[in-house]
């Protein structure tokens, strides 16, 4: 089975992030970046199609040179191959550019599943797999929780979290899927694993490589424009309470009725 | 393009959902500066009551999408229709609330037609004949303010709870339209096989006005009960950190945060919850947070409104007792 990932390389939320005075983006200087949290799980869930069926995991990424670590992380956790692609072209892309960039690269590797996360931590789109998707010509399953591939790899039946419960839905492969933080728990890079990934080498693709023009998928052709980044409405502490149970409950009710106003 | 707001109405059991409605409220906010009519978009099969329930809630026109093929929810089959619509009607901007099936149908739907995408949309205006939108982004540390370029429709995907509920008395009587819907079922490719409902005590999450979230200091899985039954006395919903998940102590479902829900209720109770960054990313745009806590240099209470120092265990108890006897006086 021959198996794709989409990774994206992110800032680590851990940690607080510090806006450009003049609001452009995020001052990137002494930022650590990581895999996205999401893509650890399709990275595993990659790597456990290719334990059951054999085949090939290949990552995918598009970004600058530096993303090449996330896909590092990858390699070092099992994946076989993985592809980078990085162009100056691309600043100010959108999610749709992007997710036609990755169609672009996919379309040239044989594919019976791709997997993206289900949503990137910086970004927060929630967008490019299902735009793969289409650009693929692909079914498509979203926010996937659990996942039951049939013997014969031909599809899968998946169990899908939506509001109140859980679809199961049958798909058939080549599929695109979007993984859940359910879905698995995401193994740690081997010591091996990691040294091997040292040496790997990863392609790295420009736009022109893919028969792309920066018209169909940069700047120019972007739907949508970032134009600015905020700091969100500061919060503050507000009144403590310190008493007794019955002081607590008189404070709580209190403030639910008077300045909640939801009794 | 038109001029036209539209709201994609998904609906469950015979009824609209909430933010559906609410996104009628938005769609009436945006056409006060752009014009246009406020068209409801409900696909499915077998829609009257939907339609019914829809109608008084000030559309202006609503496009009733039937065929038995759309009886189940199916990014294929949905797609297409909503697609084929669209490309028709040419409507400025398409409103769809940011809920498991919005998240799935909306970036397909923008990608077929190259439409403008914003997804998890906090507000929606329209400045310079452009649509302009505040998301969260990075985990909440940061707000984008994103502006749609170019030219064709726009696809807002927005977050519950951020507009109101319309009245449900609006003069307006929408003028219904039927529209022609061509599929062909060997083009749905997916099928779904069930929807389980996950059994809860009190209702989903992102319909709540008020939102009762327990930790890590509930201890066990046992203990949710008494947040189960102050969620009643309240009409609450009840909510959980990601220890709770973890131990297995309530359904993945529960999980507020980066990695779970992002909810925006008008008040958000923490019980037992320490405030870690990962938390707050999925709450800190509650309007009004309640926090309790037996440590006083909890880091909740630097974003609590109402702060109270105690144990869980005893505070909400009697809270519940204090509420149904507050609610008994009304
Ligand atoms: C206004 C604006 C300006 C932008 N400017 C730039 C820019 O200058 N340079 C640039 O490279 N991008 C740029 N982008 C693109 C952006 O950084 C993201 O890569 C893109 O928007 C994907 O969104 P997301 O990360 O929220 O994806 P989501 O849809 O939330 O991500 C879901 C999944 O899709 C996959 N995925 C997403 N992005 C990538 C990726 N890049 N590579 C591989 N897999 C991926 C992952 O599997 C991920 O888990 C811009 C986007 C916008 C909206
Ligand atoms: C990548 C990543 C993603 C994450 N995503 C999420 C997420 O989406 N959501 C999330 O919640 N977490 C998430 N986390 C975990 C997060 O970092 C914290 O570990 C978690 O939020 C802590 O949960 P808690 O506050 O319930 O537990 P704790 O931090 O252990 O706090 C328990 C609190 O209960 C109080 N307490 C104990 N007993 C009582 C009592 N009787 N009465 C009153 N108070 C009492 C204690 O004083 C303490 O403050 C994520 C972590 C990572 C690394």
């Amino acid at each position: 089975m021959n198996i794709i990932v989409c990774v994206k390389q992110v800032p680590d939320t851990e940690a607080p992030i510090r806006i450009t005075p003049d609001g452009s983006g995020i001052d990137e200087t002494g930022v650590t970046l990581v895999m996205n949290y999401y893509d650890e799980h399709a990275t595993e869930a990659g790597l456990r199609l290719r334990e059951q069926f054999g085949g090939t995991v290949t990552l995918v990424s598009v970004g600058p040179e530096r993303a090449k670590e996330a896909l590092r992380t990858g390699l070092a956790m099992g994946a076989d191959d993985a592809v980078l692609v990085s162009d100056p072209a691309l600043n100010g892309a959108d999610h749709l550019g992007v997710a036609r960039v990755l169609a672009a690269v996919i379309k040239t590797l044989p594919h019976d599943a791709v997997i993206c996360g289900k949503l990137s931590t910086d970004d927060n789109a929630t967008t490019v797999g299902a735009a793969l998707a289409e650009y693929l010509g692909l079914p498509q399953a979203t926010a996937v929780a659990h996942l039951e591939v049939d013997a014969a790899g031909t599809g899968a039946v998946v169990h899908r979290e939506v509001e109140g419960g859980v679809e199961v839905l049958a798909v058939p492969f080549p599929a695109l899927l979007t993984v859940e933080r359910s879905l698995n728990e995401p193994r740690y890079p081997s010591l091996p694993g990691i040294m091997k990934a040292k040496r790997k080498e990863i392609k790295t693709l420009t736009l022109e490589n893919l028969g792309l023009a920066a018209a169909e998928v940069g700047a120019a052709a972007a739907r949508t424009a970032l134009v600015r980044l905020s700091p969100p409405p500061a919060r503050k502490a507000g009144r403590m309470v310190e008493g007794d149970t019955e002081q607590a409950v008189a404070a709580i009710l209190a403030f639910l009725v008077d300045e909640a106003k939801v009794l | 393009m038109g001029a036209d707001i539209w709201v994609y109405i998904e609906h469950a059991e015979a009824a609209p959902k909430k933010v559906s409605l609410e996104l009628l409220s938005c769609a009436r906010s945006l056409s006060t500066e752009l014009g246009g009519n406020i068209v409801a978009f409900v696909p499915g099969s077998k829609i009257d009551q939907v339609i019914a329930a829809v109608g008084s809630r000030g559309a202006d026109i609503i496009y009733a999408a039937e065929h038995p093929l759309l009886d189940t929810y199916t990014t294929d089959g949905y797609a297409a229709v909503l697609a084929d619509a669209v490309r028709a009607e040419s409507p400025a901007i398409v409103l769809v609330g940011s809920t498991a099936q919005g998240r799935d149908l909306a970036p397909r739907v923008a990608a077929r037609l190259g439409a403008g995408i914003v997804t998890d949309c906090a507000t929606l205006a329209w400045r310079d004949g452009k649509v302009l939108a505040t998301r969260p982004m990075y985990t909440r540390k940061a707000i984008g303010t994103v502006r749609v370029t170019g030219g064709g429709p726009c696809i807002a995907v927005v977050l519950p709870a951020m507009y109101p509920l319309p009245d449900a008395d609006s003069p307006r009587r929408p003028e219904v339209r039927r529209r022609p819907v061509h599929l062909d079922g060997k083009a749905i490719r997916t099928s779904v096989r069930e929807v389980k409902s996950v059994h809860r005590e009190t209702i989903p999450l992102i319909e709540a006005n008020v939102i009762i979230s327990g930790g890590r200091g509930m201890k066990g899985p046992e203990n949710f009960a008494i947040l189960d039954d102050l969620a009643r006395a309240l009409g609450a919903a009840v909510g959980s950190s990601r220890p709770p998940v973890d131990s297995g102590w309530v359904p993945h479902d529960y999980e507020i945060g980066q990695t779970g829900k992002t909810v925006s209720p008008q008040v958000y109770l923490a019980c037992g919850i320490s405030g870690a960054p990962q938390h707050l990313a999925g709450m800190s745009g509650s309007k009004y947070i309640v926090a309790i806590n037996k440590d006083p240099n909890a880091p909740m209470f630097q974003v609590a409104d109402l702060g109270v120092v105690g144990d869980l265990f005893e505070i909400i108890p009697k809270l519940a007792e204090a509420v149904r006897k507050a609610k008994s006086q009304h």
